[in-house]
């Protein structure tokens, strides 16, 4: 499914596939500017995709050693020992240029340069997707993940999407996964 | 399912509901529940912290409620919505959302009257204070803002005089003040006319009328647009400073473009509580799947009832943007040109007594103080649902006393027209 996702995606509007593609693709995201206070955006996300299966690496540098949800803080992107598959990254939009470049340093390359909610970077888009990786702007994936799966409905949210097919669960009762069609 | 966008009358039928997955109802399933087991202790701390999607209790949320408020969110072009109990509860909800004491709400005077009376009464024991803008003109909002004014609250199609507001106007006025737009599109419904596209920033309604259209559910929706900056000012401490309800955190920050959505159901509908009944949902959802085919046909049949009788010798005037004649009749074409709605007035020569004297007389159209009904309603507002309001609201709201209200229905036009005339003939 993901080869047949858009490939230049414009980036005020991303078709459903390509977002669904990539949330199918990825194992191992590495959350730029994950923080332990559990009122932040950025605790939500990685409490929310740990729940979902994906192994999250939590980066900021004040915290490095240390462990949020049970993961290991670390303090830079090279710090991670194993490959990372999706850099998501929670600084401002300024930043995300910085974190890009670090992030095309690394081997294997990760398949996707995820921008939160706000932050947008069209230089960094540029950088990432001339080396092959696949770009995300001002999305949250939480939302997008919880859109496609259709949790998102639950609290009222416009989820964009219908399906007349049965929703796919995951453990528990109220927990969905992403439904491969 | 494909990147297709799909068409109103499938989002009518779709938006919001999959197959329920442990039985395979294709219907929404009526899930009259209270409470909502936990999978352990780590999945009830994460919703109790708003940090994952999900049920904990009837009153904050529902899966019956909350295919409703999905459908409704769709249809409107909105981020998010809230259901809640009623119209009325509705409106709290999303002013309490916004408003601290000394705060004000500059409101359209062409309102529903049991509106007048929230914002000129009750809202008033909260410290809550509303100014009266003239409904026809767009530069009267803009003198009565001052910086305290934390909304902007028209009607789409005001109830019941038939005015269709200038609803681009009003919005430039509510975006060069930087205050959110509140339209209620009840008697437009999102069929003929989507606020959101012409600039609100916050669409409310009754479902109780076209939206559910049996005349069987009360319910209420908010409806996030997604549009307004609650970041931009200081003024809406709900979503932009951290909440002590929540240990610190912030909604607009977290929750984005249906932040204010969920700050209505996380901090009004938890704490207020007028929560709708799973079964009303289950009621309005399965009326929602018809609003396409109802709205076209109540327009289509309110024409027809309006053109005879702007023709009637008993009849003094009517008020129905249809008409081509009627002052209202270019913004309709401009705002809801599929038809302007079910509902509108005339009035009866002879004032308030043969008002009085049409309404009972009546054998097919039903004297009741609803609209929005499958049925032919009619009223006479002086006498009920704006008698509370002094002789001069009663004129400013379209309500004067020799003003006859209609909400015309899905029967044959030819019957409705025949009892009116009937009724009509002995007044």
């Amino acid at each position: 499914m993901s080869e047949k996702a858009v490939s230049e995606p414009q980036h005020d509007t991303y078709p459903d596939s390509y977002i669904r593609a990539i949330l199918d693709d990825v194992k191992t995201i590495a959350m730029v500017g994950a923080s332990p206070n559990t009122v932040r955006p950025s605790y939500f996300v990685l409490k929310y995709m740990l729940s979902k299966g994906y192994e999250v690496f939590p980066i900021n540098p004040g915290h490095a050693g240390k462990e949020i949800l049970g993961q290991t803080v670390y303090a830079s992107l090279a710090d991670v020992p194993s490959p990372i598959d999706m850099v998501d990254i929670f600084r401002n939009s300024d930043a995300a240029l910085a974190v890009t470049q670090e992030a095309l340093q690394l081997s294997p390359l990760p398949k996707v340069i995820w921008m939160q909610l706000s932050v947008t970077n069209e230089e960094a888009a540029k950088l990432a997707e001339a080396a092959g990786v696949r770009v995300v702007m001002n999305r949250c994936p939480k939302i997008e993940y919880g859109r496609l799966s259709g949790e998102i409905g639950w609290t009222g949210v416009n989820s964009r999407t219908l399906s007349a097919k049965r929703p796919a669960l995951k453990g528990g009762f109220q927990h969905r996964g992403l439904r491969k069609d | 399912m494909s990147d297709r966008i799909p068409g109103f009358s499938t989002l009518a039928i779709h938006a919001g509901a999959q197959p329920d997955p442990s039985t395979g109802a294709r219907v929404t399933p009526i899930y009259q529940t209270t409470s909502f087991v936990f999978d352990d202790v780590d999945h009830a701390a994460s919703l109790f912290g708003l940090q994952a999607f999900g049920n904990i209790y009837t009153r904050i949320t529902n899966p019956t409620t909350a295919v409703l408020e999905e459908r409704v969110a769709a249809l409107e072009g909105g981020t998010a919505a809230l259901a809640v109990a009623s119209g009325h509860s509705a409106q709290l909800l999303a002013f309490h959302t916004m408003m601290t004491p000394g705060d004000n709400i500059v409101a359209a005077n062409k309102l529903y009257g049991g509106s007048i009376n929230q914002l000129n009464h009750s809202f008033k024991s909260f410290g809550w204070e509303v100014k009266w803008a003239d409904a026809n003109d767009p530069e009267s909002f803009a003198a009565l803002i001052d910086d305290r004014t934390r909304a902007i609250f028209i009607e789409s199609l005001a109830n019941p005089g038939g005015v269709v507001v200038d609803l681009e106007a009003i919005s430039k006025v509510a975006k060069a003040h930087n205050v959110p737009l509140v339209v209620d599109n009840t008697l437009a419904t999102p069929y003929l006319c989507r606020p959101i596209e012409h600039g609100a920033d916050i669409v409310l309604h009754s479902l109780t009328k076209f939206m559910g259209g049996h005349g069987n559910s009360m319910g209420g929706v908010i409806v996030d647009g997604g549009s307004y900056d609650w970041s931009s000012t200081d003024r809406y401490p709900m979503l932009s400073k951290p909440r002590p309800e929540y240990s610190g955190m912030v909604l607009h920050e977290t929750f984005g473009n249906f932040a204010f959505a969920i700050a209505c159901r996380v901090l009004g509908l938890r704490d207020l509580g007028p929560a709708i009944s799973p079964m009303n949902s289950f009621m309005i959802l399965t009326g929602i799947e018809t609003l396409p085919l109802r709205m076209q046909r109540h327009s289509d049949n309110a024409l027809k009832v309006a053109q005879h009788l702007a023709g009637h010798d008993k009849v003094a005037w009517v008020s129905y943007a249809g008409l081509p004649s009627d002052a209202n009749h270019e913004r309709q074409q401009k705002y809801m040109p599929k038809g302007a709605g079910a509902v509108f007035t005339f009035g009866v020569k002879g004032g308030y007594e043969a008002g009085v004297a049409l309404v009972s007389n009546c054998q097919i159209l039903s004297h009741l103080a609803n609209i929005g009904d499958t049925r032919s309603l009619i009223i006479h507002p002086a006498s009920t649902t704006h008698r509370q309001l002094t002789d001069e609201q009663k004129t400013a709201a379209g309500a004067g006393p020799d003003v006859v209200r209609l909400s015309i229905g899905l029967e044959d036009a030819e019957d409705i027209i025949a009892d009116l005339d009937q009724a009509l003939a002995s007044v």
